[in-house]
């Protein structure tokens, strides 16, 4: 074997130790290494319960109720296959709406409800410009609603 | 084609060779940025969600996408520099580092910028945006490990090591946003399925990526031409280039710069 050979067997055993390390670190970290819970894995019981964690989705369309009088907001998060309530005192970001996605942080009281310390826009991956959002309501067609994002 | 590698790899005929192409280069990027900027800024449509903010993305997915792309560019570079023993390979991939980790700085920071506003946070800890974080340490680690070696040649081995280890966090940047649930979005150009970005915004984007690219080639090879000028200094074509031994006086300051030194 030429040296040559040699550095480069031992450049490719590098690169094959260190992507086999990575994998089965990232496989062992698999749910540490996710941001936010779905409503689904919560209504599964995945979540902790008792102490802090994120859960995202969807806002539901017409599930917004803000209270006179103060900044409190109840809204419901759906991933389309479950759904989670949640209420939430404070400032929102300018890209809270019905139907834009949102990851909140906060915890599950006693009555099944997500109290939120923490809320934020999750931005999609659609770009366009408004005359064409207009075109595709006016023409039926919904924006489209986009699951994908919680359903992993 | 091969005889064309052959004759770049030596450091005077890449000296050359890159001395004429650095002003078409540098030409070609500032049309491009100058086009780019005027259709993203100016003609581009706001966004029906996020209205004019979106624009700044002109600026933070070439910039990501450089971060990305300059690295991969180092390790095979590293690659080449340790197995085939090519001076110029090591030329190449030290003189990226720095441009590497100020595209991944410039990434992180309009990334931030952006988040405020419209995400409600400057930074969370997601798998995409820590996974970029780890890039820009890991640029960071290289520059100092290079430069903290005297040999340049150790210091070429070592750094090209650190780079190839490194080398496993960039599939896990690209994919952190698919295989995990992460606050930053998922990948739009890259989508096969369908375009999820209007034509008018699309192309500033790429436009902007180009320009991003060439900068990057006109700036490396700057670079590169310095380094290899001051590695080379003793060698009969430099001496030649530089007959009235200027080089040669930089040699002596750049070797006593802690003395002072009285010159003619």
């Amino acid at each position: 074997m030429t040296p040559r050979r040699r550095r480069m067997l031992w450049v490719g055993l590098v690169l094959a130790g260190v992507s086999l390390a990575a994998f089965l670190a990232l496989t062992a970290f698999q749910k540490n290494l996710l941001y936010f819970y779905t409503p689904s894995q919560v209504a599964a019981g995945e979540a902790p319960r008792g102490y802090p964690f994120r859960v995202g989705g969807l806002v539901v369309q017409g599930s917004v109720q803000r209270q006179s009088d103060s900044l409190t907001v109840r809204f419901t998060v759906t991933d389309g296959a479950a759904s989670v309530p949640v209420v939430y005192t404070g400032l929102l970001p300018d890209l809270f709406r019905e139907g834009q996605g949102i990851i909140s942080i906060g915890q599950i009281d006693g009555g099944g409800i997500f109290e939120a310390t923490e809320v934020l826009a999750k931005h999609d991956e659609n770009y366009m410009p408004p005359e064409v959002a207009d075109a595709l309501k006016k023409s039926g067609q919904t924006l489209p609603t986009n699951y994908g994002d919680y359903r992993k | 084609m091969w005889l064309f590698f052959h004759k770049l790899a030596s450091p005077k005929h890449f000296y050359r060779i890159a001395g004429k192409l650095i002003p078409w280069l540098g030409g070609l990027t500032l049309i491009l940025f100058l086009a780019g900027l005027y259709l993203g800024l100016i003609v581009a449509p706001p966004d029906y969600q996020q209205g004019e903010s979106y624009r700044i993305m002109f600026v933070h997915v070439p910039s990501a996408w450089m971060s990305l792309f300059i690295y991969v560019f180092m390790a095979a570079l590293s690659a080449i520099g340790l197995i085939w023993n090519i001076k110029l390979a090591d030329v190449m991939a030290s003189s990226s580092a720095a441009l590497g980790a100020w595209f991944t700085f410039l990434a992180l920071a309009t990334g931030s910028l952006w988040g405020k506003p419209m995400w409600g946070a400057w930074w969370v800890w997601d798998a995409r945006l820590t996974s970029e974080l780890i890039l820009l340490f890991l640029y960071l680690g290289y520059i100092a490990l290079v430069s903290a070696i005297e040999d340049k040649r150790t210091a070429a081995r070592a750094g090209g090591v650190l780079i190839l280890v490194g080398v496993v966090n960039i599939p896990i940047i690209h994919y952190s946003v698919e295989w995990w649930n992460t606050l930053h979005q998922g990948p739009t150009v890259t989508r096969l399925d369908k375009p999820s970005i209007h034509l008018s915004m699309l192309l500033p984007l790429l436009i902007m990526a180009l320009a991003f690219q060439l900068y990057y080639f006109t700036v490396v090879l700057m670079r590169a031409r310095v380094e290899v000028l001051e590695r080379e200094r003793r060698s009969g074509w430099v001496q030649e280039l530089f007959p009235d031994g200027s080089l040669e006086r930089a040699d002596v300051m750049h070797q006593q710069h802690s003395s002072p030194v009285d010159l003619p």
